[in-house]
């Protein structure tokens, strides 16, 4: 069913998503090749490492993806997205915990290590169900979702609107962080959940688990994209941009916006919680500082760089400032948040459009040059 | 029993409505009734309160005191402004606010889903929308040939147009019209007072405005509001002349 969900898409799909995905094509097949059949002494060979680097770039690529379904398309800056990323992310995590099972350093057949080294006797129950996957499955999208409906329920009802929203989406990821800070809380404090063994079975650390969870991401990816835009081109959508662009025209056309804006952000927030989930297994870990409020404005840098309410565009930002990342944080450590904060500023005054507003008018100067010619 | 004698034979009836804001009162103990199926203009200068007027009556702000009463027997302070809607009011803003990045077709088609609530928008059948009302109200109100320009490539009359068509294809009892014609031509503002005119002969229009000869070309009664109550009630040539309205309004 799904694979003709994207068949039909791709065929009906504009040249915009069809270049897209068969770029994810490409990137999907080539990976794996350079990993697996390309000798390690070639420079086209790729290590273990890098395979899981680009699927974690993949997620932040659908991590931006869902923040600009709520910026780009309906108008509400969330501050605060990478709480939804980070819970999805400790979803995962938690099962992977529990995997782990009696091999821990302590040896206990439930409880993870931190748990035994707090002396704690008994599970708490925030954790119970989470050896089970399909359990945990749910609770990647119900945990970021439920938060998000709660939240957006009492925000979007009381009318809190523009700058003030923003305000009380970084309080919530600030207040979260401060929250798994905490051993008492339950969820590794200061050191987070680590140490994964095994997904299913299979180790985390072995180059088909890698390159099946990079897959994953990338379907995942596309899948995320498809819907997406499936939902902005829908009748929806109409509606989602009038949010955006006048709101209360559309609630004196009899509209109830807050429903709206309500859906957005919980549609916008399992998709952050699914990224979460497929980024943890990749890098290995997941801590409080997933919830710290400057990675939640990284993302919003992201999506302003590719070019908000283009959905592809904040997928390229959020891949492409990673890349710039890896490489400044390696080669340029000092440098890369003077770095980070010159392009935002940069694209801010100057592309007001973002890379996507770029590509676009290099695709119109060409298509007038053509035109003159023929002419 | 002495209110819902006044409240008879109205569509809308507004009941000593005070709004208070910090002990300004931009509302003052107003009271007035609207015919159905009529055309009523409001004029008055800044602050008398015609724009607070219009948010009382589409439930955007709730009144400190009195009540507005809709078809006779609807207490519209239980509502909020979507239902409001629901029960026939339709609102255009002083700025004319469309949507910039929508063709003027999607506009119009947003006025006028039936079902407007997410589940319809999503799953949308056509059955939810009149394409020939569309097609007849697009050409009403001389937008049919820019059906599929972006709104924002509209001249400033036609966006005010365009909002008129989009309150047009609500199917709404009345319409309340903040400025209408604000930005627009001559020959667009004659042309307005036609439509106006017409498509009051089975629905209520009540007008703002501060374009004295438009409203007189609408030949209508006029109401002027000066500090949040009615100054003075007749058709504009009456008005002319009033020694109080010259003081406060039109001038010497």
């Amino acid at each position: 069913m799904i694979s003709k969900f994207i068949i039909i898409n791709i065929l009906q799909g504009d040249i915009k998503t069809k270049a897209f995905l068969f770029c994810l094509f490409i990137i999907s097949i080539a990976v794996p090749i350079m990993n697996i059949y390309v000798s390690a002494e070639s420079i086209f060979h790729l290590t273990d490492y890098h395979v899981a680097l680009f699927g974690k770039y993949l997620t932040y690529g659908l991590l931006a993806l869902s923040l600009d379904l709520i910026w780009g398309y309906c108008g509400i800056l969330s501050l605060g997205h990478g709480a939804f990323f980070a819970l999805g992310g400790y979803c995962i995590g938690m099962h992977l915990m529990r995997e782990i099972g009696p091999r821990g350093v302590y040896g206990d057949p439930i409880l993870p290590d931190f748990m035994v080294f707090l002396n704690w006797s008994e599970l708490p129950i925030a954790w119970y169900g989470f050896d089970n996957f399909t359990y945990t499955l749910l609770m990647i999208a119900i945990v970021p979702g439920a938060l998000a409906f709660i939240f957006g329920w009492f925000a979007f009802k009381s009318r809190v609107t523009g700058v003030y929203f923003s305000i009380i989406t970084q309080a919530l990821t600030y207040a979260l962080m401060l929250a798994f800070f905490q051993n008492d809380f339950g969820f590794g404090g200061n050191n987070g959940l680590t140490d994964f063994k095994d997904i299913l079975g299979f180790s985390l650390q072995n180059s088909n688990t890698r390159i099946s969870l990079f897959i994953l991401s990338v379907i995942a990816l596309a899948l995320g994209y498809l819907f997406s835009l499936k939902l902005v081109n829908s009748h929806s959508g109409l509606v989602l941009k009038g949010v955006r662009d006048q709101e209360d025209r559309l609630r004196f056309l009899g509209y109830r916006v807050e429903n709206y804006k309500l859906c957005a952000f919980v549609v916008s927030a399992i998709l952050a919680g699914i990224a979460g989930a497929l980024y943890v297994p990749q890098v290995g870990i997941i801590n409080p500082g997933e919830f710290a409020p400057l990675k939640s404005i990284e993302v919003v840098v992201w999506v302003a760089l590719g070019g908000r309410g283009t959905l592809i565009g904040a997928i390229l930002g959020g891949v492409i400032v990673n890349l710039a990342k890896s490489f400044f944080t390696v080669n340029f450590p000092e440098v890369w948040l003077f770095f980070l904060g010159a392009l935002f500023v940069l694209v801010t005054l100057y592309l007001p459009n973002g890379l996507m507003g770029v590509i676009k008018k290099i695709f119109i100067i060409l298509k007038n040059r053509r035109k003159t010619q023929i002419g | 029993m002495d209110n819902i004698n006044k409240s008879a034979n109205s569509i809308l009836y507004i009941d000593g409505v005070t709004v208070s804001f910090d002990g300004f009162k931009a509302l003052n103990n107003l009271s007035f009734t609207v015919p159905p199926k009529s055309l009523q203009a409001i004029v008055g200068p800044n602050g008398a309160g015609k724009t607070t007027f219009m948010d009382v009556v589409t439930g955007r702000t709730k009144p400190s005191q009195g009540r507005v009463i809709f078809k006779e027997n609807i207490n519209l302070f239980k509502y909020d402004e979507s239902s409001i809607v629901d029960l026939g009011i339709a609102r255009k803003f002083q700025r004319p606010s469309i949507f910039p990045n929508h063709t003027v077709l999607q506009n119009l088609e947003l006025a006028s889903y039936k079902n407007k609530n997410i589940y319809s928008t999503i799953f949308f059948n056509n059955k939810s929308m009149d394409s020939d009302l569309i097609t007849k109200i697009a050409v009403q109100v001389n937008l049919d040939s820019n059906l599929y320009d972006d709104a924002n490539s509209l001249s400033h009359g036609q966006k005010q147009w365009l909002e008129i068509g989009m309150l047009l294809s609500q199917n709404c009892n009345v319409l309340m019209l903040d400025e209408p014609v604000a930005g627009m031509t001559d020959e667009e503002t004659e042309k307005t007072s036609k439509l106006f005119k017409k498509i009051s002969k089975d629905r209520s229009l009540i007008v703002i405005e501060h374009d004295i000869d438009f409203i007189q070309s609408l030949n209508c009664p006029v109401t002027v509001l000066h500090e949040g109550a009615v100054l003075a009630q007749g058709n504009m040539k009456e008005l002319k002349k009033n020694e109080s309205v010259i003081e406060v309004y039109l001038g010497r």
